[in-house]
């Protein structure tokens, strides 16, 4: 596969984003800028109510920025329909499935919808899909069973085989890794991780796990009340953004571990 | 492959019960007549022309009414469980059979108020019916509106509880200026009754079921994706605010018509739902509608059989048998928690 790093699968133009709410604008961030390849894992990190949400809420098109445009293939996400932008785009949200009673194998191939017939009936190309998502994200012995079933880390990935049986160009996780250990936070990432090089999709996430994130993310998009900063993480360090992330009172980024420490 | 199967078995078997118990129930009724005769009525004259009666203007009639009731309050209720995400929900519990049956108060009552020559005109079994739809419709929408406010599952009951006072507030006024013979007719309807159906209602009752079954079914795919919840189902490209508007009229249709023609009926809608999921261990909606159709119309002809009291004179209201039925299921899957998933 050769790698065509020229044209943009994510592309945001002088984005501004918030909520117009009883008239008044409550602006979150402004001026943002950023432009996503295939094969690339992004995370998105910035301290709780920054507005890491908003932000994915206005990239997915479930609201609309203040100002500013999203493509995607550089096409506009205004001029998309819904359906072809469920043929681009996937998502894994923070919000539990509606029906703990799904099957595994039903959830995944529900990933199929947008190309499905007026029934849902699934042809032997969706099979293909959903058999593959499953084997990419390991979890084949899982499923005939019931969501209800499943721990955290397993519904976490049988979410993102639902994403990856979808088939989109990219996939964007809100907090993917909440709620999980330590094991099973890195588990997801790398999985994550894989996944973008091995099926060049784009994978763009949102998370708290700045240390983890640091590791394995080609680019990060860092959110600090000031700006919206996306470089890859060693210039990140190198620049000594991470210092600006959180008040400085309680905590500090040590640029030779990597991690964040407890200030005495 | 179990997680593509079919369910030919259970399919199969549930339809065989399904004519056994056609059967049994044009077999018992307050007249004796033996199954025999009972067979060869089916299929041509025999000589006791009142037995010949009884069957063909009675109990064939009352048979398929509960077929037609039994499965469409079986599936307005898998609609709402889904449409809402509540293991709760039904027609009756969210007070869409009480808006229907203050569509049909309006009908039978206020056309006692507004005068003689037109109630003649209005107590027609369509007005009935489109009030009826219109009336579910209408609670519908209120209910829908007031869960997208609050999300909490146990408000939403509630709220269709509240409903429910409404519609006998109302009702009650209506009565309060309304002749003796027309409440009488009202509160013999509020018994519900499967029985007294000319066949040409049950051609209305048919032809509006059918609209709402096809409305049911075209939503297959759109309840499907809704099971992951509506941010996911739009994020599928599903036009959720078209989905639920079809799923609505669907829902109105069937309770609609149900309640016009039978009364209305409890708990079938909600617990027939819960008892095919006990049966065929899926969420798809290609599976559980056919499924909730055939349970729900075997479940109602047993309960309409045991109404009938076999070999007494007396009939019970068909309300306070799947009542009887109904809510102890709830109990029970109530107590087992887990399985109340939906």
């Amino acid at each position: 596969m050769t790698k065509t790093n020229n044209h943009s699968t994510l592309k945001t133009e002088n984005l501004s984003i918030g909520y117009v709410a009883k008239k008044q604008k409550k602006v979150i961030a402004t001026g943002i800028s950023f432009e996503l390849q295939k094969g690339q894992l992004v995370g998105l990190v910035g301290e709780n109510g920054i507005g890491k949400s908003t932000l994915l809420r206005t990239l997915t098109k479930v609201q609309k920025p203040l100002q500013g445009d999203v493509y995607i293939n550089e096409k506009n996400i205004n001029a998309l329909t819904q359906l072809e932008l469920a043929k681009t785009l996937s998502l894994v949200l923070t919000e539990p499935v509606a029906s703990k009673n799904l099957s595994v194998w039903e959830l995944v191939a529900l990933g199929r919808q947008p190309y499905t017939n007026w029934v849902g009936a699934l042809t032997p190309e969706d099979i293909k899909h959903i058999e593959k998502a499953m084997e990419l994200t390991d979890i084949k012995d899982l499923k005939n069973k019931k969501c209800y079933e499943l721990s955290d880390g397993q519904l976490q990935k049988v979410m993102i085989a639902r994403a990856l049986a979808q088939d989109t160009d990219i996939i964007i996780l809100d907090e993917p890794t909440s709620h999980l250990d330590l094991h099973h936070k890195a588990y997801i990432l790398k999985l994550l991780q894989k996944l973008a090089v091995n099926t060049q999709k784009t994978v763009l996430f949102s998370s708290h796990e700045i240390d983890l994130a640091i590791q394995l993310c080609d680019k990060l998009l860092v959110m600090t009340p000031e700006s919206v900063i996306i470089d890859t993480p060693s210039e990140l360090i190198a620049k000594g953004v991470f210092n600006r992330l959180f008040p400085e009172n309680l905590i500090e980024f040590d640029g030779k571990t990597h991690r964040f420490k407890i200030k005495n | 492959m179990n997680s593509t199967s079919t369910y030919k078995l259970p399919f199969i078997a549930l339809s065989i019960v399904l004519v056994a118990c056609f059967f049994v129930n044009i077999s018992f009724g307050s007249v004796f007549i033996p199954v025999k005769a009972i067979f060869k009525s089916l299929f041509g004259a025999i000589d006791n022309t009142s037995w010949q009666y009884i069957v063909h203007h009675y109990r064939l009639p009352k048979a398929f009414t509960a077929i037609l009731a039994g499965s469409g309050l079986g599936v307005s209720g898998l609609l709402m469980q889904t449409l809402f995400r509540n293991p709760l929900a039904g027609p009756y519990v969210l007070g869409i059979s009480s808006g229907a049956s203050l569509g049909v108060a309006v009908v039978i009552l206020g056309a006692g108020i507004s005068g003689s020559i037109l109630s003649t005109l209005l107590i027609s079994k369509w007005s009935l019916v489109i009030a009826a739809c219109l009336g579910s419709f209408v609670v519908l929408l209120a209910v829908l509106a007031i869960s997208n406010k609050v999300r909490d599952t146990m408000a939403i009951l509630i709220i269709g509880l509240m409903f429910g006072s409404i519609t006998t507030a109302v009702v009650g006024i209506l009565s309060y200026f309304s002749t003796a013979q027309k409440l009488q007719q009202y509160i013999f309807w509020g018994f519900g009754s499967l029985g007294n159906l000319s066949w040409y209602e049950l051609l209305i009752f048919f032809i509006v079921y059918s609209i709402g079954i096809i409305l049911s079914i075209a939503s297959i795919k759109a309840l499907d994706t809704l099971l992951l919840g509506e941010n996911y189902a739009r994020s599928l490209g599903l036009n959720i605010k078209r989905n639920r508007f079809i799923v609505i009229l669907a829902t109105s249709f069937l309770a609609g018509t149900i309640t016009a023609f039978a009364g209305p009926i409890a708990f079938i809608g909600l617990a027939i739902p819960h008892l095919t999921r006990q049966i065929f261990t899926t969420s798809n909606h290609k599976i559980l509608l056919p499924a909730v159709c055939l349970l729900g119309a075997i479940v109602m002809l047993i309960c309409d059989t045991i109404a009938q009291l076999p070999g007494s004179d007396y009939t019970l209201p068909i309300n306070a048998i799947t009542s009887l039925v109904g809510a102890p299921v709830i109990i029970w899957l109530l107590l087992r928690k887990r399985k109340m998933v939906f």
